[in-house]
């Protein structure tokens, strides 16, 4: 069925789709209205779980864990302090390897206090073993929210997805959904059954006191899971399209990138504006390309590597930063390529809110095919859009 | 010889099963597998226990072993209460009513990192029983006071002994929780295993947010013999440092009468982390004990015995 709705209410409907069980919820901007519509949904009863009101986002990820160890789907959404307050248990789900899929509005992380969107909050949060997907816009949302608990059910994957949608740019702007009907949603993603619940009849530890002498094998059982979820990801993808019609690109989008002279990864909405930047740029004879970073964790380096193949440069954007360092979307796409490969670049820019716009892009796809022609790069880090008395902007 | 008659009167009331194994790894004169044992002789096998960081969870063994016949998750120090309602909301959904999910954490996880969590879960009319072992500092990092280390008491950051001059107790977690909204509360104490028993049978067939304040003796960090844990445990009864009462429908009763109290010197002096009061300190958590004690009892008594 065809609607329109915000970033917000396609999550909290894929929820509903995904016939999650129990829902721990607490309030922050931008994600609130994701708790608000699953509120209003169970209580219509259109929505058949448990929903309870906690006292903070530590207690919503407990919730969602101790509600999975007992066999429910769980869910839960935040943003920023949310997500930070969370970081403990979200290392806790990872290593009781919970299934658990919680969208993120991404957002700010103070201080000073500032409600909008960035990457920094999810960025931070990149180590703990959480599988992370960058969406462009409402509909890829929803979808992912489904094909994330395919992933994260997955035996061999068992671990927790994040799906970032970008803070007020997408969750609070309305676009056009398509809601797929609850039959064909219930054929791609079966009932969650665990192999190991809680069970009075087969008493065990989940999570208990593990020595030095393996530890690491547990820490590997997880690399492992990370790398079979490649796999389960392109897959899972592949199965959603065959059931409704739509993909996303699997770990990385390619898009005009065949031989151009620059390619710019980008992740989140901001993909979509590139995109049609690149479709200028290519009218007018400038051979410029983008690729959408779609799934951050696992990192797809073998994907970023096939870049080095279509170009002699590529720029990353970073919606976020890593003070004393570049980005980190860019540091991993540095550290994905090899001596020989392209020349890198990284741009920071859009944080707090501020929008990146045509503007923005056409200038940093000018300054890559600057780099392109030159054959060689002037500066590996540049913040982009600042109030520096240049008059760029 | 016992005669017959004598051996009925001391007839088992406390169940044969046992839900604790051999292999545990506590300090020898624990309280806290005491106090497990019988929480779980009383509940039966269909029951499910959450644990936080403590003793709690390097008491059942290191992985792969484990000590426990019932269904254990283990999680972060300041959610134990969350974590319950997580299972219980779980449960729920599958139509699972018969089994009890119990939250069982220390004093340190509860009155200080815990507490957050707990007020929310009792709030939410959480149908849980949460059980706090007191071991009244935090043990398990090797004796640091907690919200719940008695007036006077040595422990690792309290080296002249806590809040002597400020005349400060314990937080009153009970009362706290009472106010919050639970619907039965109570103390239990190691020393005393049929009243243990009997509260925790009454509390398993209440529905709704359910919390009990066990009393667990730590040689280790009480500076004391281990083999006088029971009798230290029964001393603190009996001089009203620990009274056991229960609140329930809105009114309080002791459940352990105690006609007349000993002075409370005569527990703090077996243990060594009181070793360092001077008589006038001892008069003081005297004074304290006498002050929480007789509003224990008017509150006993408005509610009605």
């Amino acid at each position: 069925m065809i609607d329109m709705m915000n970033a917000n209410h396609a999550a909290a409907i894929a929820a509903k789709l995904a016939r999650v069980d129990v829902t721990a919820v607490y309030p922050i901007t931008p994600q609130t209205s994701i708790s608000e519509k699953l509120a209003e949904m169970v209580q219509k009863g259109e929505m058949d779980a448990k929903f309870l009101t906690v006292e903070s986002e530590h207690s919503a990820m407990s919730v969602l864990i101790g509600a999975s160890y007992a066999g429910a789907r769980t869910f839960t959404a935040t943003s920023s302090h949310g997500l930070a307050l969370m970081h403990e248990m979200l290392m806790w789900a990872v290593g009781a390897r919970r299934p658990i899929v919680m969208p993120v509005a991404a957002r700010t992380i103070g201080a000073p206090w500032n409600i909008w969107g960035e990457h920094q909050d999810v960025i931070t949060e990149r180590d703990t073993g959480w599988l992370q997907i960058f969406c462009e816009n409402n509909q890829e949302v929803l979808d992912t929210v489904l094909m994330a608990y395919r992933v994260a059910e997955d035996p061999e994957v068992m671990l927790p997805i994040m799906v970032v949608e970008d803070g007020f740019i997408m969750s609070h702007t309305v676009d056009i959904v398509d809601v797929p009907e609850q039959d064909r949603v219930d054929r791609y993603l079966p009932p969650f059954r665990p192999k190991y619940p809680i069970d009075v009849n087969n008493p065990m530890r989940h999570g208990g006191l593990v020595m030095p002498d393996w530890w690491t094998e547990f820490r590997y059982l997880i690399h492992l899971s990370q790398e079979a979820a490649r796999t389960k990801l392109v897959e899972a993808e592949k199965a959603f399209e065959e059931e409704f019609g739509r993909s996303y690109g699997g770990l990385m989008e390619y898009y005009q990138c065949e031989d151009a002279d620059a390619i710019l990864v980008i992740a989140g909405s901001a993909a979509g504006t590139a995109k049609e930047v690149a479709d200028r740029f290519r009218s007018e004879g400038k051979k410029v390309g983008v690729a959408k970073l779609r799934v951050f964790r696992p990192f797809p380096a073998k994907e970023v590597r096939r870049l080095s193949e279509m170009t002699s440069t590529i720029g990353v954007f970073d919606r976020s930063y890593t003070f004393g360092d570049g980005g980190a979307m860019f540091n991993e796409v540095r550290s994905a390529l090899q001596p020989g490969d392209s020349m890198v670049k990284n741009y920071v820019g859009g944080l707090g809110g501020r929008d990146v716009t045509v503007k923005y892009i056409e200038w940093i796809f000018e300054d890559l095919l600057k780099i392109s022609a030159a054959g060689k790069v002037d500066r590996v880090v540049e913040w982009v859009g600042l109030k520096d008395g240049t008059g760029r902007w | 010889m016992e005669s017959p008659t004598s051996i009925k009167r001391y007839k088992l009331t406390i169940p044969h099963e046992e839900y604790i194994y051999p292999g545990h790894s506590t300090c020898p004169g624990c309280g806290e597998p005491l106090a497990l044992r019988y929480l779980l002789k009383a509940l039966g096998p269909n029951t499910v226990l959450n644990v936080p960081a403590g003793c709690g969870a390097v008491m059942p063994g290191v992985w792969p072993r484990y000590a426990i016949k019932v269904p254990f998750v283990d999680h972060a120090f300041e959610c134990t209460a969350a974590v319950s309602s997580g299972i219980k909301a779980a449960l729920e959904k599958k139509g699972r009513d018969d089994i009890t999910v119990v939250g069982w954490a220390g004093d340190g996880g509860t009155v200080d990192i815990g507490l957050q969590a707990l007020s929310g879960a009792v709030d939410r009319n959480t149908d849980i029983l949460y059980v706090m072992y007191d071991n009244e500092a935090y043990m398990n990092t090797g004796i640091q006071c907690s919200g719940s280390t008695p007036c006077g008491a040595w422990t690792t950051t309290t080296p002249g002994g806590r809040n002597v001059k400020q005349r400060q107790g314990k937080k009153r977690i009970l009362e706290m929780m009472i106010a919050n909204g639970i619907v039965f509360g109570a103390t239990v104490s190691v020393a005393y295993p049929d009243d243990f028993i009997r509260t925790i049978r009454k509390a398993k067939d209440i529905k709704g947010p359910r919390f009990i304040h066990a009393y667990t003796p730590c040689p280790s960090g009480w500076r004391m013999d281990p083999r006088k844990a029971i009798e230290v445990s029964r001393l603190a009864v009996r001089t009203g440092a620990f009274p056991l009462y229960e609140y329930h429908n809105g009114k309080y009763k002791f459940t352990k009468e105690i006609k007349k109290r000993k002075p409370v010197e005569e527990y703090l002096r077996l243990q060594g982390r009181f070793r360092h009061l001077t008589p006038a300190d001892v008069a003081e958590v005297q004074a304290l004990v006498d002050r929480e004690y007789k509003e224990l009892v008017a509150k006993v008594g408005a509610g009605g015995r």
